[in-house]
């Protein structure tokens, strides 16, 4: 290696670590003023304690906003799998026009603007006359989620040979048990892949959800920053510890069933 | 994106299997597509049809050019951050194994599994006076005191990278540890310097991840409205921001509606002009 490539690889690696401190900043930063007894966020903490983690079940909205969005987000998740994987399928295996504009379309969520796309449905919804917030949300959210479900089994079913379908029933599979022995395995990554990243973007979402929250209802996200804005102290760090330990949690299982190199899989 | 979901080619016709879309395509319609069109054609007609009257009224005020200049501006901020940390940063994955892949890996997608509104408030707190950021500039002797970060460009830009960071790295991952190293001693044997290598093998074969993560993260710095309302306040405003506070807070549907219709003609812009050039770079291949 000539001097100038070593130079270049070590600026490589300088860069990468300093990357990893960057990204795991705001982590840090959250656990550490969660577990501070100091109430403005005086870094690093001049003593722990507990006590905001003790505050939590006192804390008004917090107990039925997480229930909320953990309904939303996983019916949604779903509804998202079951409507995703058909039309994944009807897109790899069947013949019709207009299939390009078809994914596009079904992946285009994902890249417009979330705060459009919510005054769009907000507007469209009046319309129809649904003013349930919690049925709002729900209809919201699956719009949200489908598109990682579409991208994902779109990308795996692609590299799927369906000739093993046929050699299953050529073994005596019937045409059900030889989708659920060979189909659905080799689309499990697939779906636990896609099944995550979707749960998250609901359960993260916020320019979407705040035209169809109200007063009884409303999603995590939102009740959070209304915390953040009307009284910043460290419950909202230590709820914040709370959702950092459910990630890590998630990604734990995830790394067991798939390994975490596919979840890097864009 | 449209080059990752090329949809294979079938060997018989089944055509019956088509019908399997249309539940999906079916509730895109109803709850997406349809409320689209819905307020583009409530934006472009008036009590005597087709005007463009509230656009000429946007634009004739300089403030609300001064908000598209914003957004344009720490957009591109924010994705020329990105790309500067995270280009290398995407090579050091693919090149790494064993735990320092594990810690890179999970450096990267533990952020993405964390809210913004938990990544927000943590950046509230390192970009106060008496925050991380402003102490260490003391001690790295960058400021002569401490200098508050929150609530300037400066540090929205910084919390905005640190948030869609990872969309950066991820894309250009997946085309980095395509290259075949190989290449690369190839061009060495025959006497190319590095630069050259750089510019000649690299840099091409990298340019479709360069592409995919610019567009994502402009996509989402445009669009962004938890992270600038936490770490710059209401005085500076992006076209995200001023949609949420016509609806949410000054009750003025028009003003937002237009607004809105704005955000999106530039989303379509970048994410249809990014297609084309994306286009163009596979046919040049």
């Amino acid at each position: 290696m000539t001097r100038i490539e070593q130079s270049a690889t070590f600026a490589v690696w300088v860069t990468a670590f300093l990357a990893v401190m960057f990204l795991l900043t705001p982590l840090v930063v959250t656990i550490a003023v969660s577990f501070g007894s100091s109430s403005v966020f005086t870094l690093p903490p001049p003593d722990w304690s507990l006590k905001w983690y003790a505050r939590l079940p006192a804390t008004k909205g917090l107990a039925p906003s997480l229930v909320t969005s953990l309904e939303i987000a996983s019916l949604s998740t779903l509804i998202a799998l079951l409507l995703g994987t058909l039309c994944a399928i009807a897109l790899v295996r069947g013949r019709f026009p207009g299939q390009e504009a078809i994914s596009t379309f079904l992946v285009s969520p994902l890249m417009l603007p979330g705060l459009v796309i919510g005054i769009a449905m907000l507007q469209a919804f009046r319309e129809l006359g649904l003013r349930g917030a919690w049925a709002s949300l729900l209809v919201a959210h699956v719009v949200i989620t489908l598109p990682y479900v579409v991208r994902t089994v779109l990308g795996a079913l692609s590299l799927f040979d369906f000739s093993l379908i046929d050699a299953a029933r050529t073994l005596g599979c019937s045409y059900l048990r030889a989708l659920r022995k060979v189909l659905v395995p080799s689309l499990a990554p697939a779906f636990v892949t896609s099944g995550m990243f979707a749960f998250l973007a609901s359960m993260d979402n916020y320019p979407i959800s705040i035209f169809f929250t109200d007063a009884w209802t409303k999603t995590l996200p939102i009740q959070m920053l209304q915390y953040v804005e009307e009284s910043p102290d460290p419950i909202i760090a230590a709820i914040s510890t709370g959702l950092i330990v459910l990630a890590v949690l998630a990604l734990l299982v995830a790394d067991r069933l798939i390994g975490l190199r596919r979840l890097a899989e864009f | 994106m449209t080059a990752k979901v090329a949809v294979a080619r079938r060997r018989e016709p089944v055509d019956r299997v088509a019908w399997l879309a249309l539940p999906a395509v079916a509730y895109l319609v109803v709850a997406y597509g349809w409320p689209l069109l819905l307020l583009l054609a409530r934006g472009v007609t008036g009590p005597t049809g087709l005007t463009l009257a509230p656009f000429a009224s946007f634009f004739a005020d300089p403030f609300h050019w001064q908000v598209v200049a914003n957004t344009i501006k720490i957009a591109a901020l924010v994705t020329l951050v990105c790309l500067l940390i995270g280009y290398p940063t995407a090579f050091a994955l693919a090149w790494s194994a064993g735990w320092a892949q594990l810690v890179l890996l999970a450096a990267i997608i533990l952020p993405l599994s964390v809210g913004v509104v938990v990544k927000a408030f943590a950046w509230q707190i390192v970009l106060r006076r008496d925050g991380v950021v402003a102490l260490a500039m003391v001690k790295l002797g960058i400021s002569s005191e401490p200098v508050r970060l929150l609530f300037t460009e400066a540090g929205l830009v910084l919390g905005a990278s640190n948030v869609f960071l990872p969309f950066m790295i991820l894309p250009i991952y997946s085309v980095v540890k395509l290259i075949d190293p190989r290449l690369n001693e190839a061009g060495a044997t025959l006497g190319a310097t590095p630069f050259y290598r750089f510019k000649r093998i690299v840099l091409p074969l990298t340019l479709p991840g360069i592409l995919t993560g610019v567009v994502f993260v402009f996509s989402l710095s445009i669009a962004m409205y938890v992270i600038p309302s936490l770490l710059i306040g209401d005085r500076f405003q992006t076209l995200a921001t001023l949609i949420g506070r016509s609806f949410l807070f000054m009750r003025n549907e028009q003003l937002g509606s237009t607004t809105a219709l704005v955000l999106l003609a530039l989303a379509v812009f970048v994410v249809a002009g990014s297609s084309i050039l994306a286009r163009r770079l596979e046919r040049s291949q």
